[in-house]
């Protein structure tokens, strides 16, 4: 393909340009014509088409997005808000936390091993953008039928992907969620966070100022990775097109990584930077035109100084080319010496591309002819905004007036019943892919699945700590999605209250089909407005997160799974509280009530039935439930959350991790006390001498407080029901390694 | 006695972390000659008789499925006496 420069697109005005192909609209294109003031060149249409793909650009999402911010609750803690590469929170005594989740769904649906190891390197990247040390990382993923053929497939390999790359890098990982559902099926979510610290001083923007200052590219040679894979691959349905259309997939090197994580610190520790953006899907279209825009605009750069993995690649192909381990960052030409030294200390290729200059053009030069002159900000941040339609889809109305019909065991059947909830793939026991994973490297972890919340220390001398949870309940919100966006918040916040952390913030992650169809925008759009509610409730900021829309095969989305992360403080992680006691004859209570709350509820869906109505959250329930536990944390022996799988499988997952069982009374009709999922619920351990202190508390936080049993013994006995812990323990162990082993 | 002989290589557009630790080193070492290098591998499977085109499509139906991974490798089948 000839070269096609701005002066050759001046002269050629009517030249047909397949920017369909690129995954524009026609209307796109006219705008961009405008915009320029004459037809693009092919560099620029690439710029374009892949900047403002849905996965760039925000574009069906932004308009609902900004009540993150309208709403935004005050909040101190917040060092650095959304729009930046993720969002900055201060713990204390000095110490900064940046976290942020994003999704690589389809790529590892095409090719589960690299399409997860690069999700985890994608937002290690992101971590490290800001300044920060990555320290831990954790995934929430979600699979179709665990029988299903398809599942054998790309579950162990998304599973491998994320060990390989997390382990090689060194980075534990602290938890996240496996769960089955067959709209998942085509369309697994690979969702990967990441958090990181460092200190407050150090924080690192996506901007590029100073005339004069040089822009460096470091890491990796770019290759022919992923090319187009961000707007084909992230905008566009899988259909009819076979495999051979599909773009070549992104191949990471975590060891790469590595060595650019060590360099990039050492960097930052000497101050050598004006501002820096990684280079992950869009690639250079997407760093250069961030950077310019983010600073005062005019940035001039010389493509073909690009070092290339394969000499072969056109200008478009580098521009879009989403080559791993790669880093962009601005430098004064004072320090660009030290800059390549350090660089050389640790074998990272190093090469200056341009500079920042003073006017308001981002151009781009191959070979010395200028292939692209546009203002960056139409490229970076005023791409198109849609204002989708929507409306509530016609299943809401069904599912919502469906009445459940559910077997109810009574007492002669309750333990069999348990035995096949706790053996069901959703509810059993996850050791065979969180054992894949190192969560202990680097020696920080305090806890890590199958504990509520993952956690680790930042600082060695004071026992400084952060613990995050990730949550979402995919049934409820498919049934409301506003409740379901606030039940999720809520079950995050409480997950790491139960540890005894105090929470701070949120991320999200939302996963959805396609926003073009009216029904499933609108259950973003609910979803979005219920978090946005919840957050200023709970008076918890929102730091950033992710969009993944598309996620449907053929005219099926998947459920509306928003995936809440969410972060807090523990003053001395020695302190933390476990999910499960470590001794017989101690008391064992629930905190909450227990209603008949079925729908959505893994009972119901091992049923098959998805209707009725989902719980209503009750936010200011869940606050005194969490000041509960933060000041009554000391009492506990133990705590667990209930959620999934209610109070049954809250049960058995504490009896079963230390080996000790449970003498259990109830008085409420025994199908609904242990398989409802009414939300706000914890059962906790505590030394029976501590019975009248958490009495107390119960009545001044105005939380129910129920006496269910005590502590010992062999089995999980309900009333007069016997479960031997063995029996227990073989059904929920015996699951994953019979399916995927 | 007859070995078929299959070779997986990466696609030219693949990163090879493992191709590029090789090409790193050979100049450490004093080998100046290689511009770049791939690292694939190879099955050498030992079959009974004389090889038939029923056995060799055979091979490569389990190469696609099994030996290499279509998505970001290809093969080559032949047979060696």
């Amino acid at each position: 393909m000839a070269l096609d420069t701005v002066a050759i697109a001046e002269k050629t005005p009517n030249q047909e340009q397949p920017f369909a192909a690129l995954g524009l609209k026609n209307d796109e294109y006219q705008r961009i014509r405008e915009i320029l003031g004459r037809r693009p060149s092919s560099s620029e249409l690439a710029m374009y088409s892949v900047m403002w793909s849905e996965h760039c650009s925000y574009k069906s999402s932004k308009v609902h997005l900004k009540q993150f911010g309208e709403k935004a609750p005050h909040s101190d803690a917040l060092l650095v808000g959304i729009g930046e590469n993720a969002g900055v929170v201060d713990v204390g005594q000095g110490y900064a936390v940046t976290f942020k989740i994003e999704s690589h769904n389809h790529p590892s649906f095409i090719e589960p091993y690299q399409g997860a190891a690069t999700g985890i390197g994608g937002i290690v990247r992101d971590i490290l953008t800001m300044g920060a040390r990555p320290i831990a990382v954790m995934d929430p993923l979600r699979f179709g039928r665990a029988d299903a053929p398809d599942t054998r497939r790309v579950l162990p390999g998304i599973v491998a992907g994320i060990g390989g790359y997390g382990n090689c890098l060194g980075l534990p990982n602290i938890g996240g969620e496996i769960l089955f559902d067959e709209t998942y099926a085509g369309n697994p979510l690979v969702n990967a966070l990441c958090v990181g610290v460092m200190r407050h001083d150090q924080i690192k923007l996506a901007k590029a100022s100073g005339p004069g200052n040089l822009v460096v590219l470091f890491g990796a040679k770019t290759g022919g990775d992923g090319i187009g894979g961000v707007s084909v691959l992230a905008s566009e349905t899988f259909g009819s097109t076979g495999p051979a259309k599909r773009p070549s997939v992104q191949v990471g090197d975590p060891f790469t990584e590595k060595v650019l994580i060590e360099c990039s610190l050492e960097i930052f520790a000497e101050d050598l930077v004006v501002g820096i953006q990684d280079l992950g899907g869009a690639g250079l279209s997407c760093a250069t035109s961030e950077l310019a825009s983010g600073g005062s605009g005019g940035m001039q750069v010389a493509l073909d100084t690009v070092p290339l993995r394969d000499p072969s690649l056109s200008p478009e192909e580098i521009l879009m080319s989403e080559s791993q381990e790669r880093m962009c960052a601005i430098v004064e030409p004072g320090k660009i010496a030290r800059f390549l030294e350090i660089c050389k200390k640790w074998d990272v290729t190093v090469t200056v591309i341009g500079e920042v200059t003073d006017g308001d053009r981002l151009i781009i030069t191959w070979h010395g002819e200028v292939i692209v002159d546009v203002p960056p900000r139409t490229v970076a941040h005023e791409g198109p905004v849609y204002n989708r339609p929507f409306s509530e889809p016609a299943y809401i109305a069904r599912a919502n007036a469906q009445v459940l019909d559910l077997p109810m065991p009574d007492e002669s059947e309750i333990a069999a019943a348990i035995v096949k909830l706790m053996s069901s793939p959703n509810m059993a026991d996850k050791s065979w892919v969180t054992s894949q994973f190192d969560k202990y490297v680097q020696g920080n972890t305090i806890q890590s699945q199958p504990e509520d919340s993952g956690m680790v220390r930042i600082d060695e001398k004071t026992h400084l700590g952060v613990a995050i949870s990730t949550d979402a309940n995919a049934p409820w919100s498919y049934l409301n999605p506003y409740e379901g966006a606030k039940l999720a918040l809520a079950e995050a916040a409480r997950n790491i209250a139960t540890a005894g952390a105090k929470p701070l913030a949120v991320t999200n992650c939302l996963n959805f089909g396609s926003p073009e169809d009216p029904g499933v925008m609108w259950q973003f759009a609910e979803t979005v407005r219920g978090l946005a509610d919840g957050c200023l409730e709970m008076g918890l900021p929102v730091t950033g997160g992710n969009v993944s829309f598309y996620n449907q095969t053929g005219d099926v989305a998947i459920l509306p799974t928003p995936v809440i992360g969410v972060l807090g403080v523990i003053q001395d992680v020695r302190s933390r509280t476990p999910m499960s006691f470590d001794r017989a004859g101690i008391d064992l209570y629930l905190l909450g009530e227990t209603f008949a709350d079925f729908a959505g509820s893994q009972w119901a869906y091992m049923h098959e039935q998805r209707g009725g109505q989902s719980p209503q959250a009750d936010l200011q329930r869940e606050m005194r439930l969490i000041e509960l536990l933060l000041e009554c944390q000391k009492l506990f022996v133990a705590a667990h959350d209930l959620s999934q799988g209610g109070l049954a499988a809250t049960l058995s997952e504490m009896v079963l991790r230390n080996g000790i069982g449970a003498q259990i009374q109830l008085t409420q009709d025994l199908a609904t006390a242990l398989f409802s999922e009414t939300p706000g619920r914890v059962v906790v351990a505590i030394d029976p001498k501590n019975s009248v202190a958490l009495q107390e508390m119960s009545q001044k936080y105005q939380i129910v407080l129920t006496k269910i049993g005590v502590t010992g013994g062999e089995s999980l006995t309900i009333n007069n029901a016997v479960i031997s812990l063995t029996a227990l323990g073989d059904a929920f162990m015996s699951t994953f390694p019979k399916l995927f082993g | 006695m007859a070995t078929i002989v299959v070779d997986v290589m990466l696609k030219p557009e693949i990163l090879d972390p493992q191709g590029q630790a090789v090409g790193a080193a050979l100049p450490r070492l004093g080998f100046t000659f290689a511009k770049s290098v791939r690292q694939g591998k190879r099955f050498e499977i030992e079959i009974d008789g004389e090889v038939t085109p029923a056995q060799l499509a055979e091979v490569s139906k389990a190469a696609e499925t099994l030996l290499a991974n279509p998505v970001i490798e290809t093969f080559t089948v032949r047979v060696e006496n």
